[in-house]
């Protein structure tokens, strides 16, 4: 091995792998959530649909498509791997264990979390993303030009009370995922100051809130008012 | 006499122990009674009025480690009532007071657990990894004599005080016994951040982080989760802060350094 | 036996220097080809193996802990003594060679006390260059404190904790050497016996404290640095595990026992709080600074108090008779600690002692809170109040501390040269473990000194000569002294095996403490010494017909550690009341209440007894051999301590 991927092999260094993949992932969630709130346009859809149809075919965005998905892979590799690690490090656990007592459940619990996410992505994109790619979505003629509907999925989507229920619950899980992992990505670099660590932490506390409640208000919006 | 609560009356409690004839047997928790219990006793006092019933009814007393028995040595452990040294945070088990348990309650005594404090009897466990660790480069490479003046080394208050702050460590493992993952990064921070601090330190401070952590790796300790567990629970209250100057100090190095 | 000091000609000043001169040197591409062993890891072993190991020898070193690190010189907490006269207050090395000789009571050899006080300086380098935090001051530069009394500050401390941030230094230098492969560390390895070849120490027989395996590792020479022996009291303030083996089993293989009554009962312990008390534990004496030391006038006041009918609180000033200030106008709450300790029991046994058990007097903050107000008395002694608040339940901000003097120190131990070198050729004691430094009582933050000055600069000039001197031939471990020694620690283990009788190791250890402490503790008289003799006789035979040593030698089995130690503490207790026994004087911490001067001061008898006195081992149960060193003072005048 060299000193690269000695580095990134050791658990610090896949820690480090896990912030900054994480913090990239925390910005594409921005990203995405700016996207989306073109859903809330009241005009059928149309700004929407002219949004995917940008980023599904402007190059610069298939780049970083390609990045986005590598980060997701690095991040969920680097956490496999971590975690196996961190099973086989405590073979025998303790009959009495209190852990409650020192630390947040969602700072134990990244793993869980981050399944539960895991199946959101792959439900999700499984119903978004591969017929926006891939077709299978009905056309809709805007200013002459043929688009694919992807607001109208989004629409027949979230009628459906279960799919509403599972993006929502996921909403809540990535929230927990994100208050642990936001502030935490920032330690694994080890940035960390007096000065700035309580801004960063109260910071990644109302990240984490607005951007999943923003996701969550999506389905219960087309739920509920549309 | 004593103490400070005469009124103080007896208790009796039920004790689950971790019994472990050795290394490659198994364990499991026995249930023991104990009688009389004053609450100005220590808890490991408390342990040895049961070890002296014990070896009276011709019994093998419960093997432990301590010795100092005043929170300064690090060698007593004990994952009392599923805590790392008990319920009272900042305290060791040799300094945990049986007042702070109540008459009738159940207590349940465990070893550190973690793959790379394998239990050699009872409650005794192997810590000679975080040994091995401080021999990767846990010092300053001056031979005796030949050294400068003490003062010729001034160094700020407010950074020795630092220094000071990481180089309390008891070496005790109960940072590891509480993480979940059973990492030892806040016991190895400690000691990268007590030297990376002082210009004693600074010449060496590449090489001993990278070989520290090297064989912190080879030991078997899990990753660190930041979940903060170690530092709740360290008894000398090393803070969390030298884990992040570990990560500086690591990731410094890796780009840096001369090392391969 | 002649005792031969061994301490080179010349003036005082440059005896050492001379002496390193003078002694042979072992070529530095021989040195690898010469073994030591080093048993005991804390201050003096830990130094003296890492500075074997930087000159080039092959080290073993053994301790019986888990890590070096937790030998018990880790919970030293005040600090350590150095003549860097850093604070311009008119200290020297003779200033601080004079202090320990006069506070010792003139009973320590002066040549080794000014090479102490000469390395100390070397000492505070050393440590600064390993990364020791020791405090400092606003500028950058090293903070001291007066401590003990002194006259001047030169106390170096790390916060109350010095003696681990110490330990923490040279087990980092012996880290160092482990990794370099020039020491191989032998940690829950315990030494049972020494091992003696053509009249030399040539080796040690130890055992596994984790398989039992017993073992023999040989070497051209042996260092014992495994501290003091205070633990024959059962309760003292050393660590549960601290004893008295090592060194015992070489006095019976013949190395001198030098002075072994002198121990030290440290004044600032918190009281015994019951039967079941396994250990006491000590407070800065730094204490005394600032608290004062008081009980009532009364001793029906006294009465009152125990029984619960008034509280501390109850006592007026004028009924409260703070004995110190009273009797040592001069240097009140700060008297060395025999004096401090000697008038606590006074106290006690007028019967104005406080606390249920009446084995306590009061130590008072409430002066010092008022004066310089909480936050300046708590940012000085806080971890200490939050110790004595955590195992006493008591808040010492509001109510004063109740404290007692404890056993902490043993000033005597096994007899050396000026090499440190015992009357056994190659075998060294270093450290607590040894005799030499500190007479009959030590003054406070000098154990840390001593045990860093032997392990770092004495010892390791000293073992050149020697070794110099042999040929390097390696003798093996199948030579037949190292089968008779296996055979001798096997038998020992059987035996304690084999009694399976009704009474407990404990059980014995903590009535041969009981022992020990009414008869041979602050105060000792003839009568007393007689009848400890003959109970310790009794407890003993009671021991080898009726301890109770369960499970077998090959597993970890604390209890027969235990059995073997106790057997050994069984032994040494007979000693040290022999000798405090012919001692018919008074001396700092020996005081015998037949040699008192009228103001129950201790009287030296300098014509009779300036000499040290070393005990030779002729068997178990038969009277020990006195042979005397003769202790000349050419430099300080012999003067009656006064610290009126």
């Amino acid at each position: 091995m060299n000193w690269f991927t000695k580095t990134f092999s050791s658990t610090v260094g896949r820690k480090i792998v896990m912030s900054i993949t994480g913090l990239f992932l925390c910005s594409f969630l921005v990203v995405h959530l700016i996207g989306n709130l073109q859903l809330f346009k009241d005009d059928g859809g149309e700004a929407f649909n002219i949004y995917s149809h940008f980023m599904a075919t402007n190059p610069i965005i298939r780049t970083m498509e390609i990045v986005l998905v590598l980060g997701f892979l690095f991040h969920i590799y680097d956490a496999i791997v971590l975690t196996r690690k961190n099973k086989a490090a405590r073979p025998i656990g303790y009959a009495d264990s209190r852990p409650q007592e020192n630390s947040t459940w969602s700072s134990r619990n990244m793993g869980l979390l981050g399944t539960v996410i895991l199946v959101f992505l792959i439900i999700h994109l499984w119903n978004f993303f591969v017929p926006a790619r891939f077709g299978g979505l009905d056309g809709v003629v805007i200013e002459n030009v043929e688009y694919d509907n992807l607001y109208l999925k989004v629409v027949q989507s979230f009628d459906i009370w279960w799919y509403v229920a599972i993006y929502v619950i996921s909403m809540v899980a990535l929230a927990y995922h994100l208050i642990h992992g936001f502030q935490s990505a920032f330690q694994s670099l080890g940035l960390d100051h007096k000065k700035y660590t309580p801004f960063i932490q109260k910071f990644g506390y109302a990240f984490s809130v607005i951007v999943c409640a923003g996701f969550a208000v999506i389905p219960l919006y087309f739920f509920f008012l549309k | 006499m004593a103490g400070s609560n005469p009124n103080a009356k007896p208790m009796d409690l039920t004790l689950k122990v971790w019994r472990q004839k050795n290394k490659d047997a198994a364990g499991q928790l026995v249930t023991y009674p104990v009688k009389g219990i004053s609450p100005d006793m220590s808890f490991l006092e408390m342990m040895d009025v049961l070890n002296e019933n014990l070896l009276r009814s011709g019994e093998d007393p419960i093997a432990f480690d301590h010795d100092c028995r005043e929170g300064i040595c690090g060698a007593c452990s004990l994952h009392i009532n599923g805590r790392p040294h008990g319920p009272e945070r900042g305290t060791t088990t040799c300094q945990l007071h049986m007042r702070h348990f109540k008459d009738g309650d159940t207590i349940t005594i465990e070893p550190w657990r973690a793959a790379a404090f394998p239990v050699h009897k009872d409650l005794v466990v192997d810590r000679s990894a975080f040994d091995r660790i401080q021999q990767a480069g846990g010092y300053v490479s001056v031979n005796t004599g030949g050294v400068p003046d003490a003062n010729e080394i001034p160094i700020p208050k407010t950074i020795a005080d630092k220094a000071f702050d990481a180089a309390t460590c008891i070496q005790c493992g109960a940072c590891v016994a509480a993480c979940k993952n059973a990492s030892a990064i806040l016991f190895v921070s400690a000691k990268v951040s007590q030297l990376a601090l002082l210009p004693q330190g600074k010449v060496e401070r590449q090489t001993r982080v990278e070989n520290m952590v090297a064989q912190m790796e080879i030991e078997g300790f899990g990753a660190c989760s930041n979940t903060g567990a170690c530092a709740a629970e360290c008894p000398v209250g090393i803070s969390l802060e030298n884990i992040n100057m570990l990560r500086r100090e690591y990731i410094s190095a890796k780009a840096t350094s001369e090392n391969f | 036996m002649i005792l031969d000091s061994n301490i080179p000609e010349g003036p005082l000043a440059e005896k050492w220097d001379k002496h390193k001169f003078n002694v042979k040197l072992v070529n530095p591409a021989n040195k690898r080809k010469y073994d030591i062993i080093v048993v005991g890891t804390g201050l003096a072993g830990a130094s003296a193996a890492a500075t074997f190991g930087e000159l080039g020898y092959n080290v073993k070193a053994f301790c019986f802990q888990d890590s070096p690190r937790r030998a018990h010189s880790i919970a030293a907490q005040g600090g350590i003594n150095a003549a860097k006269n850093y604070q311009n207050d008119g200290d020297s090395v003779f200033r601080l060679f004079y202090d320990t000789v006069k506070g010792g009571d003139y009973r320590a050899r002066e040549a080794n006390v000014y090479r102490l006080a000469q390395v100390s300086v070397d000492i505070i380098d050393q440590c600064v260059a390993q990364g020791v935090p020791f405090a400092r001051e606003y500028g950058g530069l090293l903070a001291n404190r007066s401590f003990g009394g002194a006259q001047v500050s030169r106390t170096f401390y790390a916060r109350g904790q010095t003696g681990q941030q110490l330990l923490l230094g040279a087990y980092s230098a012996l880290n160092r050497q482990i990794a370099y492969g020039k020491v191989k560390m032998y940690p829950r390895t315990e030494m049972l016996d020494l091992v003696m070849v053509d009249g030399k120490a040539r080796g040690i027989v130890v055992r596994n404290l984790i398989t039992g395996k017993v073992e023999s590792h040989s070497a051209h020479a042996v260092v014992l640095a495994t501290g003091g022996y205070g633990n024959v009291f059962f309760l003292s303030t050393n660590a549960m595990g601290s004893n008295a083996t090592a060194a015992w089993r070489a006095h019976r293989r013949g190395a001198l026992f030098a002075n072994p009554c002198f121990t030290q009962i440290h004044p600032t312990c918190i009281p015994v709080s019951g039967d079941y008390q396994s250990k006491l534990t000590l407070m800065s004496e730094s204490l005394r600074n600032d608290g004062r030391v008081w009980v009532p006038k009364t001793v029906e006041t006294a009465q009152r108090l125990r029984k619960g009918e008034i509280t501390v609180n109850d006592i007026k000033e004028e009924d409260r008779d703070y004995y110190l200030e009273r009797k040592y106008p001069a240097f009140g709450n700060l008297v060395p600690r025999d004096v401090a300790s000697r008038n606590a029991k006074l106290m006690c046994d007028e019967g104005r002692g406080v606390g249920a058990s009446g084995l306590a007097v009061f130590l008072d903050f409430a002066d010092a809170i008022k004066r310089e107000g909480q936050p300046a008395i708590a940012a000085k002694y806080g971890n200490l109040f939050d110790m004595y608040a955590k195992i006493t339940d008591e808040n010492p901000y509001e109510k004063p501390m109740r404290i007692y003097p404890a056993v902490h120190y043993t000033m005597g131990g096994l007899w050396v040269d000026y090499n440190l070198m015992t009357t056994i050729p190659g075998l060294y004691a270093t450290g607590e473990c040894n005799f030499s430094d500190h007479g009959a009582n030590r003054l406070g933050a000098s154990a840390l000194m001593q045990g860093l000055a032997d392990g770092y600069f004495v010892v390791p000039y000293t073992i050149g000569d020697y070794l110099a001197k042999m040929p390097n031939e390696r003798i093996s471990t199948e030579h037949p002294a190292f089968k008779e020694a296996e055979q001798n620690v096997m038998a020992i283990t059987n035996k304690l095996l084999s009694i399976q009788g009704t009474r407990t190791v404990d059980d014995f250890h903590k009535a041969l403490g009981l022992i020990m402490w009414d008869y041979c503790g602050m105060a000792r008289n003839a009568e007393g010494l007689r009848f400890a003799k003959a109970e310790i006789r009794k407890l003993r035979d009671e021991f080898w017909r009726d301890v109770k040593v369960t499970g077998v030698n090959e597993e970890l089995n604390q209890t027969l550690e235990k059995a073997h130690r106790v057997a050994d503490f069984l032994e040494l207790g007979e000693l040290m009341v022999d000798d405090a026994l012919h001692r018919e004087e008074s001396c700092g911490g020996h005081f015998r209440e037949e040699y008192q001067t009228p103001e129950n001061e201790a009287l030296r008898d300098d014509e009779n007894f300036a000499y040290v006195a070393a005990w030779e081992f002729t068997g178990t149960g038969n009277q020990p051999m006195l042979h005397k060193e003769d202790l000349k003072f050419e430099n300080v005048k012999l003067t009656q301590r006064s610290y009126k």
